[in-house]
């Protein structure tokens, strides 16, 4: 645990003004970005995707991505100064000094050669400990720091052979090899789920405590960082706009964008629903003159417009760059407006699916699931990869073919197939995808995409255009998107395309596969934010299927948890968040990270208290993901 | 209702949704591209010399005017050939033919192999196997022998010989078009079109097509090059359209001998059929970028 007198009496990273321009037309990616880091210390850089996270954490390597140059500032790892380094010295200090862990362990390792053999080829370019047995003694001795086996066969093994989690402990294992005094997680544990992702996340803190290497930790998601930070910097527009330490950023957030991200974060308890933001972070060249977060600031003033804010320290290490730290901001809340609780009648349901089973080429992936959909009722499907809960919603959308069962939509019993069901039974289920990159055609206009079920259903050219224009008003874009291409768009306007085109024909039922997944939490937040409304607004019935539990706390009136195939626990989300009955539940619950219920700071102990069973297992020790 | 105007289309304000940018935007985007200009250019000035050369012969395509091969027999402009006919003449005369029979083989094996290949990506399973079996068995019958019985036992016919090209097309086109469209069908659009249950055809030909045109433009471009190469190759073997014809493809073959006294007879054609494939590639580069949206504004 970092002490205070530690963390003033030495810095392991510092970066100090640090500018970052595009090559060629000199637009500042990242601006006026300084940050120091204290040996064992573990800073949080949170930014949205294009905030320049990546930029500045590469930066820290001496790295600069082509066509992007730093145009000023310094970067120092203890009284080295990374980028005034030559290209010999910088591949010395490399892995030595500073090391990287990329966000993909399974493309970051090669694939044609041993984890043994690898980790030895680190600490062989810097010769460390100087001699080959000093080597050898070294692999074994940081694979047991990194919690896995150093034994020979298991270091003969191809990264193919190990699952994601071991992956990404080999990865750590090879910049921890030479002990450096730094080193960058790029958002490490992106790709894990949520059991694998804690104990990444608990073996990195806990190398980084007793070897006194500070980290500097990038990404996008709060709740991760919560779990494991010290400290926090909020990135937004290639600008640091708050830091301090975590405690304080989590307890008393003073500029407006963090406390937006932080209501953007599903809470596992409480009432809280989740609340997005509209809007997108402006990119290079289009930052405005003042604060880059105006345009999106309901306590935006002609002073924030004029210039950007100067460094305001607000409290011991606490500083934020904004004119009105304490205004009131506009987080809306819909816990008013939290799920209805109509048609628990059985009678009354919209969708029935009783005794369904599916499988894969003869493979029996789905069980016996019996599970209903009153009318403007949400009902959550939740479970861990592999678990078959897709295969349920593509069963019910009609994309999956191998079931048996029955599957009602209202009063009548659908075909398997979506092209043996009728037309009008078609337009009254619609699915929406969980990747908005590939869910929408690339070829064709965002108008073509979105009208195409209107006019498979009949309708006249000119009305479709007009429902088209109406539609995407609804889903919080404008009516000329019509014209443009999928490309032209980023991921969370995508996934509104794609709501529009799923709510166009006016469905009761609409079904959302992991549709938030793709995407970062203000987005997700904006989205999920967005269906509950639609939801309330058109009376549908939705099934949403998530892994992410948290989630489903704002949309949902009832829950279903499944595992292997089988639903295990059904119930009011509230009875299945708070009482979780199952075993699987309750394990899912608590690997999930969160911001106000494990951080690892002794402050929250009496709320801790009220937690604990829910807690407890997520600080446990990390066990090996075999 | 007012329609705001995309970058690339700036004309458009009617009612129509469908195609509200498609076609139009995707045309005008590729004439907006100098690879395209340049290579329509081409393009037209080759097809320009084939079409309406003829018409400004001197000679007739047979007719004998001076001593074979003699790069400055009197009255002609590049020399004569190993006939001792006029090379100007026959390069004008000698493109119609071949550039005609290449151009339909090249389209008719493009759409039948296309089809195919769609067909096969779509469906997996065992018509995929069948049709990409059988496509295999066509790919390893060496594409001149095949041309030549077919041309022996059906007679020289132009038809013979165009059906002939375009059924040695059909495999690679597939295989090309199944290659692509396999990354494609796997994507949820196509999940998306079938819950709203389109008719396969609409998924072939609206949803899979559009995201394959690039990888099939060049495909088509390469295939029209060899379809020119193959009828030049029957032509060469006495197995063309005519003895003696005017044939850019048999004149190089017949003119090779003389390469360094009478050079014309040779490198006129060999210009031609280069600068026509050049500008053919130019063209379907063009269009490949602007049916991707390779040039068009993106947020970043």
């Amino acid at each position: 645990m970092t002490t205070t007198s530690d963390v003033t009496t030495s810095t392991a990273l510092a970066i100090d003004d640090l500018r970052i321009v595009v090559s060629r037309t000199g637009e500042d990616i990242v601006d006026e970005v300084s940050l120091t880091i204290a040996p064992g210390e573990v800073l949080g850089l949170v930014g949205e995707s294009g905030s320049g996270k990546t930029t500045v954490g590469l930066a820290v390597l001496g790295h600069a991505r082509k066509g992007v140059t730093v145009a000023s500032g310094r970067v120092e790892i203890g009284d080295v100064p990374m980028l005034e380094l030559g290209p010999t010295q910088l591949r010395l200090a490399r892995g030595q000094l500073v090391s990287y862990v990329p966000q993909d362990p399974g493309t970051a390792l090669n694939p044609a050669m041993r984890i043994g053999t690898q980790l030895l080829e680190v600490l062989e370019a810097h010769d460390f400990g100087g001699s080959d047995g000093a080597h050898r003694r070294r692999v074994t001795e940081v694979m047991a720091e990194v919690l896995l086996p150093g034994t020979p066969q298991f270091l003969r093994r191809y990264p193919h052979q190990l699952s994601g989690g071991q992956q990404q402990r080999v990865g750590l294992a090879m910049a921890f090899a030479c002990r450096p005094s730094v080193i960058v997680l790029d958002e490490p544990t992106t790709g894990l789920d949520v059991s694998t992702q804690a104990h990444v996340l608990q073996t990195v803190r806990q190398l980084c405590r007793e070897h006194g290497v500070a980290a500097l930790y990038i990404t996008h998601d709060l709740a991760v960082v919560a779990t494991l930070v010290d400290r926090v910097a909020v990135l937004y527009a290639g600008r640091i706009v708050e830091h301090g330490p975590a405690a304080t950023m989590f307890d008393a957030p003073a500029h407006p964008y963090t406390r937006h991200l932080i209501a953007a974060v599903p809470a596992m308890s409480g009432e809280r629903t989740i609340t997005g933001l509209p809007g997108r972070a402006p990119s290079p060249g289009h930052r405005p003159a003042g604060c880059a977060f105006a345009p999106r600031c309901s306590a935006a003033t002609e002073e924030c417009r004029a210039s950007f804010p100067p460094i305001d320290v607000l409290a011991d290490r606490h500083a934020v760059r904004c004119y009105h730290p304490t205004a009131a901001i506009q987080v809306r809340d819909h816990a008013e407006a939290a799920p209805s609780g109509v048609g628990d009648v059985p009678g009354d349901a919209a969708l029935t699916l009783r005794r369904v089973s599916a499988s894969y080429s003869g493979h029996t992936v789905v069980r016996d699931v019996d599970l209903h959909v009153g009318r403007g009722e949400c009902v959550a499907l939740v479970g861990e990869s592999g678990s078959g809960k897709t295969t349920v919603s593509r069963s019910v959308g009609g994309l999956h073919h191998e079931w048996a069962g029955e599957i009602h939509l209202g009063a009548t019993a659908l075909a398997r197939a979506a092209r043996d069901r009728p037309v009008e039974q078609r337009l009254r289920i619609q699915y929406v995808f969980q990747n908005p990159y590939s869910s929408l055609n690339p070829r064709r206009s965002i108008g073509e995409s979105v009208g195409r079920p209107l006019i498979v259903g009949g309708t006249s050219a000119s009305d479709a255009r007009r429902a088209v224009a109406d539609m995407l008003e609804r889903v919080s874009l404008t009516a000329d998107y019509a014209d443009r291409y999928p490309d032209q768009l980023s991921g969370g306007e995508r996934q509104r395309v794609a709501i529009a085109r799923a709510l166009v024909s006016k469905p009761e039922v609409l079904v959302c596969d992991e549709v938030t997944s793709a995407l970062d939490v203000l987005v997700q937040a904006a989205i999920v934010e967005l269906l509950a409304e639609l939801q309330r607004e058109l009376g549908l019935s939705m099934l949403f299927v998530t892994h992410n539990l948290p989630l489903v706390r704002s949309i949902a009136d009832r829950t279903a948890v499944m595992a292997d195939g089988r639903l295990v626990e059904v119930g009011t989300t509230e009875q299945v968040l708070s009482q979780p009955e199952h075993e699987y539940t309750k394990r899912l619950l608590a690997d999930t990270p969160r911001i106000n219920e494990t951080r690892p700071v002794e402050a929250v102990e009496e709320r801790l208290a009220d937690d604990v069973a829910l807690h407890a297992p997520a600080v446990a020790v990390p066990e090996l993901d075999v | 209702m007012t329609i705001v105007e995309a970058g690339l289309q700036p004309g458009l304000a009617s009612g129509r949704i469908d195609p509200p940018s498609g076609r139009r935007g995707v045309l005008v985007a590729t004439l907006g591209l100098w690879r395209t200009r340049i290579g329509l250019l081409l393009v037209a000035v080759l097809v320009g010399i084939a079409v309406i050369g003829p018409l400004f012969a001197p000679y007739g395509g047979t007719e004998f005017v001076g001593p074979p091969f003699t790069a400055d027999a009197p009255d002609t402009l590049f020399g004569t050939d190993k006939l001792g006919q006029d090379v100007w003449s026959r390069f004008l005369l000698g493109g119609r033919t071949i550039l005609l029979l290449a151009v339909v083989s090249t389209l008719i094996g493009l759409a039948i192999g296309a089809v195919v290949g769609l067909v096969a990506a779509y469906n997996r399973g065992r018509l995929d196997n069948v049709l990409m079996r059988t496509m295999d068995v066509v790919f390893a019958f060496p594409n001149l022998l095949l041309a030549l019985v077919a041309v022996t036992t059906l007679g020289r016919r132009s038809w013979v010989i165009v059906l002939i090209v375009a059924f040695t097309a059909v495999p690679r086109v597939a295989r090309i078009t199944r290659g692509a469209a396999l990354g494609v069908v796997e994507r949820d659009f196509i999940g998306a079109a079938e819950a709203l249950g389109e008719s396969r055809s609409h998924i072939l030909g609206r949803e899979i097509l559009p995201n394959v045109a690039g990888p099939l433009l060049v495909e088509a471009n390469l295939r029209l090059t060899y379809s020119i190469a193959l009828i030049g190759a029957l032509g060469f073997l006495g197995f063309g359209v005519g003895l003696n014809q005017p044939d850019w493809a048999q004149m190089i073959n017949e003119n090779r001998p003389a390469l360094s006294t009478a050079p014309w007879g040779t490198l006129l054609p060999i210009f031609a059929i280069a600068l026509l494939t050049v500008g053919v590639g130019l063209v379907a580069d063009g269009l490949g970028r602007a049916i991707a949206g390779v040039d068009r504004a993106r947020p970043t």
